[in-house]
């Protein structure tokens, strides 16, 4: 896949966060990856470490603090001029994660999934406008007559439809999936998950999947990033990353995981992270995994450890491998 | 003998503004002294309502319609609210999802796990239960106990919250532990902790543990036993081997095949259609009746009743039947 030109192009982006008399929150600090047109690249790690703050700030939610993000050869971090802006919005789309909270009460389904047509003016009159939602909502697994329903007549799964619905109404390119399946049942997040697939190989979307559900990462994805406190420290081809890993982080977490298999789940070597995640606000220097790490070494508190492709598309933050 | 908890035919109703909910529709399980029985279901399924009328915590709109629960042969569900609490923190605890708001934000931890040795430990001195706190926060793997001992729960983060929580369930040395999804809000390796601090407990304080969750690789980890529910009623229970390797009723099967393995490629997941029933009008035959991919007539008239596997290892589908064994061979063999 490197061959081709990447869709999104992020260079060491950081989004920091003023919390309060000289404290800075680094959400996202100096990380750097690219997607290709038609991937999926699955986004890992644990709560607070800054996996939704980058996709917010890659659909522009958030202003980037430095860095930069370059979408199809537009420079998203300069100031882009309201038509530019505008005209983003219809290339790259979200799906977030609370059914419950990320639609409108208020508002018919219908109206929901039309609010981008009617802004782009998708729609030449009321009928092609009514077509194109029914379509849509075909597409994604629902009738013709859910189009006259709000939002709390359906259930999580529904509502999640919708939301896929909504986002591709005005037929984008990139889809930012901020854990789309977290809220639902273990049989519907299979539906949605499918749904999804469906829908990039019909529509060659590319997605940037973030999770914390690593089984279904690795299920979804072509490429998985690994993300603690606000860095990227692993980027690989999911198969590399579940048979391969290098970093300590991410052999953690991938050992983890509760597996549903009992005979496994005894047998199976589990590195236990002491402690929990540091806070992230004012951060010392060194690599921001040091704390937990099993294989601390000296140089770990003072420098941190930069991302190095260490093997063809297998790239790491660890001083271990930089050796 | 040596059962601890006994349900049997447990019938739960809610009322509601959209009518009665038939949560529970006849569950019967048991546990074991020292086991760990899970019961797993999708939201709706009636797994959380189950457990809290065994601690006879159901909402005032909720009632027991029929069916009994006995701990150590002992009826609960006659008791008074006055008997009941005696019985609520000393010989069965219940540890609730959410480690963020089960803990009250304007008492320390100290005065959390003392509040509960006061009504069931009356022959301690204020002394020996700040020792025995203390103690307590020890227990559950965190340092410097005597410093949390006065800290607020908005001191902690998510993890340790859960590690106080399982403390002040465990002050008392409970028969039977009650823990509803207890790490579902909490991140992987956090989770892999508490599941380690769960079963070193139980071995240290041989309590017996009821699990509920919709996570099926917190219960290949933690469960001896499995009981599978689905619309208000179980569909199959059994050991955890022969759940996850030998699972014998449909909803089962595609529960654990809509799990995405870590160690296989699969190009598409398992899915189950649909969604589940609704409760207040709930089907007459077989709960699972309008999902499943097998579905004879009779599934949608009676439900199924158990049909034994080996030991231990029941599943109710009329697909077991050795009626429909034979017409399913007749339809084959016509064909």
């Amino acid at each position: 896949m490197p061959d081709k030109q990447p869709l999104v192009s992020v260079n060491n982006l950081k989004k920091y966060f003023n919390v309060g008399k000289n404290l800075t929150l680094k959400a996202v600090d100096d990380v750097t990856f690219d997607i290709y047109p038609g991937e999926t690249l699955g986004l890992v790690g644990e709560s607070g470490c800054g996996k939704s703050t980058l996709g917010r700030t890659l659909i522009r939610l958030y202003h980037a603090t430095d860095g930069e993000i370059w979408y199809d050869g537009m420079n998203l971090t300069k100031d882009l001029t309201s038509r530019e802006s505008f005209q983003f919005t219809r290339r790259a789309q979200m799906i977030f994660q609370d059914p419950y909270a990320s639609l409108n009460q208020r508002m018919k389904v219908m109206d929901i999934i039309a609010e981008g047509i009617d802004a782009h003016h998708l729609a030449a009159d009321k009928k092609e406008r009514e077509e194109m939602v029914v379509e849509l909502l075909q597409t994604v697994g629902l009738q013709r007559e859910h189009a006259n329903r709000y939002p709390h007549e359906f259930s999580g799964g529904q509502r999640q439809r919708i939301g896929i619905a909504r986002a591709l109404a005005v037929n984008p390119d990139f889809v930012i999936a901020d854990e789309p399946i977290s809220a639902l049942d273990v049989s519907i997040q299979a539906q949605i998950v499918n749904l999804l697939q469906d829908l990039q190989e019909k529509r060659g979307l590319t997605y940037l999947f973030i999770a914390h559900d690593l089984s279904m990462i690795k299920h979804i994805s072509d490429r998985v990033g690994v993300m603690y406190l606000g860095s990227l420290v692993e980027l690989t081809t999911a198969d590399e990353l579940f048979t391969n890993s290098l970093h300590p982080y991410t052999q953690a977490l991938l050992s983890a995981i509760p597996l549903a298999d009992p005979n496994l789940e005894k047998s199976r070597k589990r590195i236990v992270l002491q402690g929990s995640l540091p806070s992230p606000i004012n951060l010392g220097s060194g690599c921001r995994f040091a704390s937990r790490c099993p294989q601390m070494m000296e140089i770990c508190k003072e420098v941190s450890p930069e991302l190095i492709e260490v093997s063809p598309a297998h790239f790491v933050a660890c001083h271990l491998a930089d050796r | 003998m040596g059962k601890i908890l006994q349900v049997e035919n447990l019938h739960v109703e809610i009322k509601t503004e959209l009518g009665r909910i038939q949560a529970v529709r006849g569950v019967s399980f048991d546990l074991d002294k020292k086991e760990t029985v899970a019961i797993v279901g999708e939201s709706g399924s009636g797994k959380t309502i189950t457990v809290k009328s065994v601690m006879q915590l159901l909402p005032s709109t909720g009632s027991i319609t029929e069916g009994s629960v006995r701990l150590e042969g002992k009826e609960l569900t006659t008791l008074s609210e006055k008997e009941m609490l005696k019985i609520r923190g000393s010989d069965i605890s219940m540890i609730f999802q959410d480690p963020m708001t089960s803990l009250n934000p304007t008492m320390t931890i100290g005065n959390q796990i003392i509040e509960v040795l006061k009504n069931h430990r009356k022959d301690l001195s204020r002394d020996e239960m700040k020792r025995r706190a203390i103690e307590i926060i020890d227990l559950v793997g965190i340092s410097n106990p005597e410093t949390r001992f006065k800290q607020y729960p908005h001191q902690l983060s998510g993890g340790m919250r859960q590690r106080i929580i399982i403390a002040i369930a465990l002050a008392c040395d409970p028969k039977v532990l009650i823990a509803d999804e207890p790490t579902t809000a909490l991140d992987v390796t956090i989770q892999a902790q508490i599941l380690d601090l769960m079963k070193e407990l139980q071995e240290k304080i041989n309590t017996s543990i009821i699990i509920i969750t919709h996570n099926l690789g917190v219960v290949a980890n933690i469960a001896d036993r499995v009981y599978v529910m689905y619309g208000g009623k179980i569909v199959e229970n059994g050991s955890v081997e022969d759940i996850f390797y030998h699972p014998q009723h449909p909803y089962t099967k595609g529960l654990l095949a809509a799990v995405p393995k870590l160690h296989e490629k699969t190009d598409k997941l398992f899915t189950i259609l649909g969604t589940p029933p609704d409760l207040t009008d709930p089907p007459k035959g077989c709960p699972f009746a309008a999902r499943c991919s097998y579905t004879l007539k009779v599934c949608r008239q009676y439900p199924p009743s158990f049909t034994p596997f080996g030991n231990h290892h029941e599943s109710a589908c009329w697909l077991h039947d050795p009626r429909a064994k034979r017409m399913i061979n007749e339809v084959r063999n016509a064909g």
